[in-house]
């Protein structure tokens, strides 16, 4: 009987239809495949790309060279060397958080206790000189000057959760 | 004297025992139970105001506080019961009410006592909603920076300006929640132990202000270190990052510096960091200094000094070395020198008499433990500004005379003290042998024991205040007489130090050298003396000390740290020594002015900081230590230069491989050596003439050395001194000098204006004119001068 089943199973070729019905199923339902560049996937408000400084609304920079995200940085990407501005206030000469290092965890927001270093939402990263790699402090800033709007969004979304 | 007999109690179900009368936060640190605190200090007073060591003891009604509690036998104590962490939970909230949240910018943030017992104390949330107060911050001076907001009112610092540094500096004014800190007289904090309320303050109210948000503590590195300006020989933690040390904070050492540092000692790192750092070996050709390797700069060394050293061996060859290089260094340099034939090397740079050298005894010291200082009945002090020259011995005199002990001064200055002094005899530079006759002769007179033939002058008659002195002396149970650096100074030091001997001798006191940098015992052991050798022994012959070989001029000389113009006694006849020379090498760590216009080889070297080494203090403690950061640039160890020197000389053994192979080496050849400061021979000084005006060269205490007088911070302080001439009202009066601002200073063929200032301290006869300071006299520091109208 099994013999007879197996038979006309080939015979009309069964297996192959079933296949082709989910081929043709995927065939003509929506595509999820996103066609990047031209398209982008959907991200969420927590998404941790690449680094930024902030500012407060008067266009001062929040960060006061604490170094807690120095020392909570478990890949050890951030340099901070810092010194009494000449108004007398504690601020960093140098704030380097070195790309090639960061495992992007998300530790140096958490730590923040300004929220001054945060990850953005950016993460479209090439480099084709050494030294690219390295964030500068001019960079961080000028990062979080351009996204501020986002950044400060998702902060916003994110507050009930803090 | 505290009742010896223990007491009994039982804490947290513990049996402790307690010395009577102790109180019982001194009970449970003993035994290691911790009992949170921010007012109390063991070096401190009690003053029981910040409440938050309460504990419950059985049987009071209350939580008592343990620092102001004695224990009594029997008594049963719980440091952790619910009554007693209430009691401490409560105070925690109290004291955070007025403490600003900001942790992040505070210097404090990770060592802080608060933050520390916050952690265990402290309620998660505050209910404190209403208004935090706020404090403006008194600018206190260029070492200490303040944040009065964030003072929780312990009052250490006040305790310690009252009970330590002797001034009432700072001060608690208000009450209650407006209590501040603040300086009573609103200038800079002037102690020379300032910077110790640094380490006192339990919160960041007062921090480091050349530290200030350069680091967090996490991130720094601790190196033990021992400091090397006076010869207290302070122990203290270097704490670097990276190739800088960033600050330096005590040691505890109960038998030298306590818990305590000098402000000198905390902050000369600066000079360290300082922008005139020798980076690279440097050759003088065609009067044009050229950057060289090592290996050149060595190969022109050794060959200039060959070359100046001709034909007669050594004996064109003059070695001078700073007393704070290192025992290894000074040990080497000893070798070298010998080993080329020359016995022309010493270390005694600011001495201005060496005609009773052979009586210098062959292990000089202070007579004592630092410790025994605070224990001395008598003391009589010649020729120092003990205060600013050594500032934790003087804090353990000051100990002494706080608890009755007769400390009398003698000095051509009349110099502060901050604690009460029995006699002070100001005489000029002149008058100073007489004066110190003067209580010789008492001394003789009252003991019946004879001075040395010619030691006390014909017809010298002791006043009331010279008797008094030598009774002290004698009555005291523990009596000293100490020679300070200005006494060192003096062209008839052979016979002060022969009459401060007599002295000690005829009462029964003993004699203490106060040894002016922290390695000068060390390169007396070492034999960089013309006259003896490594071990004390003396030389076969002996060579021309460091007044002597600058007098004659050498052809050839090699410099260990010395900056000629401001390190020696008379600057003058050292540049035109080492001009005339043919060759002048010099090891030193930065490139200043003189070492650039006089030196011929320039080979840069480690700073205390970035070179292993001894040193041997005023008591004769030997203390080693590792190089904290690695040399700048090209510098190297000194150890190394000079062995590499040695080498290159081809002169046997010097084939160390570390330091400590040199240092076994030193304590070796001292093996069967203690402090001992009986001298060898019997003293036959000459007794100079001297007559009318004479200088005073105190060097000033930011002054002392290369690297102090590099530190930014300390020459911006009010202890910093510009060259300025001093005079008595009388001798300005008789000079017809009142009211002129600039005077003629003539020292020998010099000839400089200085502004003048009046001033009552100098004794009549004197004329203070500070040396080691640029633009001062380069004359001899004590010699006669003539002061003129510009």
């Amino acid at each position: 009987m099994n013999t007879i089943v197996n038979y006309l199973r080939s015979l009309f070729l069964l297996e192959l239809l079933k296949g082709l019905k989910l081929t043709g199923r995927y065939f003509l339902s929506t595509k999820f495949t996103v066609q990047y560049p031209e398209e982008k996937t959907p991200q969420s408000n927590r998404f941790r790309g690449i680094h930024a400084l902030r500012r407060y609304a008067n266009g001062e920079e929040r960060c006061i060279a604490c170094k807690l995200c120095e020392a909570v940085c478990p890949a050890l990407a951030i340099t901070i060397e810092a010194e009494p501005r000449d108004d007398g206030q504690r601020r960093t000469t140098l704030y380097d958080i070195d790309l090639f290092k960061c495992v992007y965890c998300g530790y140096c927001e958490e730590a923040c206790p300004v929220d001054a270093v945060v990850l953005t939402r950016v993460y479209e990263v090439a480099f084709d000189r050494r030294g690219q790699n390295i964030m500068t402090k001019q960079k961080l800033l000028a990062m979080g000057d351009e996204h501020e709007t986002q950044i400060a969004a998702d902060r916003t979304t994110d507050a009930r959760f803090r | 004297m505290a009742d010896d007999s223990k007491v009994t109690i039982q804490v947290d179900g513990q049996t402790v025992e307690a010395r009577k009368g102790a109180m019982l936060i001194e009970a449970t640190d003993a035994v290691g139970i911790d009992i949170p605190r921010f007012c109390y200090h063991k070096k401190l007073s009690v003053a029981a105001n910040c409440r938050m060591c309460l504990v419950e003891v059985e049987k009071a009604p209350k939580p008592l506080p343990a620092c102001a509690t004695p224990v009594t036998e029997g008594m049963v104590v719980h440091t952790a019961s619910p009554l007693a962490r209430g009691a401490q939970k409560g105070t925690m909230e109290f004291l955070l009410i007025n403490h600003p949240l900001d942790c992040p910018i505070c210097d404090q943030g990770g060592e802080c006592e608060l933050q520390d017992v916050a952690m265990g104390y402290g309620g998660d949330i505050s209910r404190y909603a209403e208004g935090k107060r706020v404090v403006p911050n008194p600018d206190i001076g260029p070492l200490i920076s303040t944040d009065l907001t964030r003072c929780i009112h312990c009052t250490r610092c006040v305790r310690f300006g009252e009970e330590i540094a002797g001034l009432r500096e700072l001060g608690a004014t208000g009450r209650g929640e407006h209590t501040t800190i603040g300086t009573y007289i609103k200038h800079a904090v002037a102690s020379e132990l300032s910077g110790n309320v640094i380490d006192l303050c339990p919160v960041g109210a007062l921090t480091s202000k050349p530290y200030r948000f350069t680091a967090r503590p996490w991130e720094l590195r601790q190196q033990a270190g021992v400091a090397m300006h006076d010869g207290v020989g302070s122990n203290f933690w270097l704490h670097t990052r990276g190739s800088r040390v960033l600050r330096a904070v005590p040691r505890d050492n109960e038998s030298i510096n306590e818990v305590w540092l000098a402000d000198r000692d905390r902050y000369s790192y600066l000079g360290l960091n300082a922008s005139d750092r020798l980076l690279t070996p440097q050759v003088k050709r065609d009067g044009a200094w050229h950057p060289c390797d090592w290996s050149e700069a060595l190969r022109v060394a050794a060959q200039g000094l060959r070359e100046a050293a001709g034909e007669e061996g050594g004996e064109q060859l003059g070695f001078l070395a700073a007393p704070n290089a290192t025992a290894e260094e000074l040990f080497l340099l000893q070798k070298l020198a010998r080993g080329l034939g020359s016995a022309h090397l010493d270390h005694r740079l600011r001495q201005g008499d060496f005609s009773a050298q052979a009586a210098e005894p062959r292990h000089p010291w202070l007579g004592m433990p630092v410790a025994d200082l605070e224990g001395v009945d008598a003391a009589l002090v010649i020729g120092s500004h003990l205060r600013k020259e050594q500032p934790l011995l003087n804090h353990r005199l000051r100990k002494a005379a706080l608890r009755g002990a007769q400390v009398a001064f003698l000095n051509p200055l009349e110099f502060d003290s901050n604690f009460p002094v029995a006699h002070s005899l100001v005489a000029s530079p002149v008058a100073l042998v007489t004066e110190l006759a003067a209580v010789a002769a008492a001394l003789a007179g009252a003991s019946g024991k004879a001075a040395p033939a010619g030691l006390i002058p014909e017809g010298t008659a002791p006043g009331e205040a010279h008797a008094a002195i030598a009774a002290h002396l004698s009555e005291g149970e523990r009596a000293t007489v100490l020679l300070g650096a200005l006494a060192v100074a003096h062209p008839a030091y052979g016979q002060l130090a022969a009459l401060a001997r007599f002295i000690a001798d005829a009462s029964g006191a003993c004699l203490g050298f106060l040894a002016p940098a922290g390695n000068s015992v060390g390169a007396a052991l070492a034999g960089v003396l013309p006259h003896r050798l490594p071990g004390g022994d003396d030389a076969a012959a002996s060579g021309l000390d460091a007044r002597a070989m600058l007098e004659q001029p050498r052809r050839g000389y090699l410099l260990l740290g010395v900056e000629p113009e401001l390190d020696c006694w008379d600057p003058a006849t050292a540049a035109s020594a080492l001009d005339q020379a043919a060759c002048v090498v010099a090891l030193s760590a930065f490139t200043s002015p003189d070492l650039l216009e006089l030196a011929d080889v320039l080979l840069p070297i480690a700073g205390y900081a970035e070179t292993s080494g001894t040193a041997v203090n005023a008591a004769g403690d030997w203390q080693s230590w590792n190089g904290a950061v690695p040399p700048p640039g090209e510098a190297r160890q000194g150890w190394k230069v000079l062995r590499v020197l040695g080498n290159e000389f081809g002169i046997e053994g010097f084939a160390q491989r570390d330091s400590r192979e040199v240092l076994e080496e030193l304590r070796a050849a001292c093996a069967d050596l203690a402090p001992d400061n009986a001298a060898p021979s019997a003293p036959t000084p000459t007794q100079p003439v001297l007559d009318g005006l004479v200088r005073v060269g105190e060097v000033p205490i930011y002054a002392c050395d290369a690297v102090v007088r590099r530190a930014a911070a300390l020459q911006a302080t009010d202890d910093h001194v510009e060259a300025c001439v001093h005079l008595a009202p009388a001798d300005a009066e008789q000079l017809g000098l009142n009211g002129v601002a600039q005077v003629s200073v003539t020292q020998g063929d010099l000839h400089l204006t200085l502004p003048l200032s009046v001033d009552a301290r100098v004794a009549p006869g004197s004329v203070w004119i500070p040396a080691g300071v640029p633009g001062s006299s380069r004359g001899p520091a004590c010699g006669p001068v003539t002061i003129d109208k510009a």
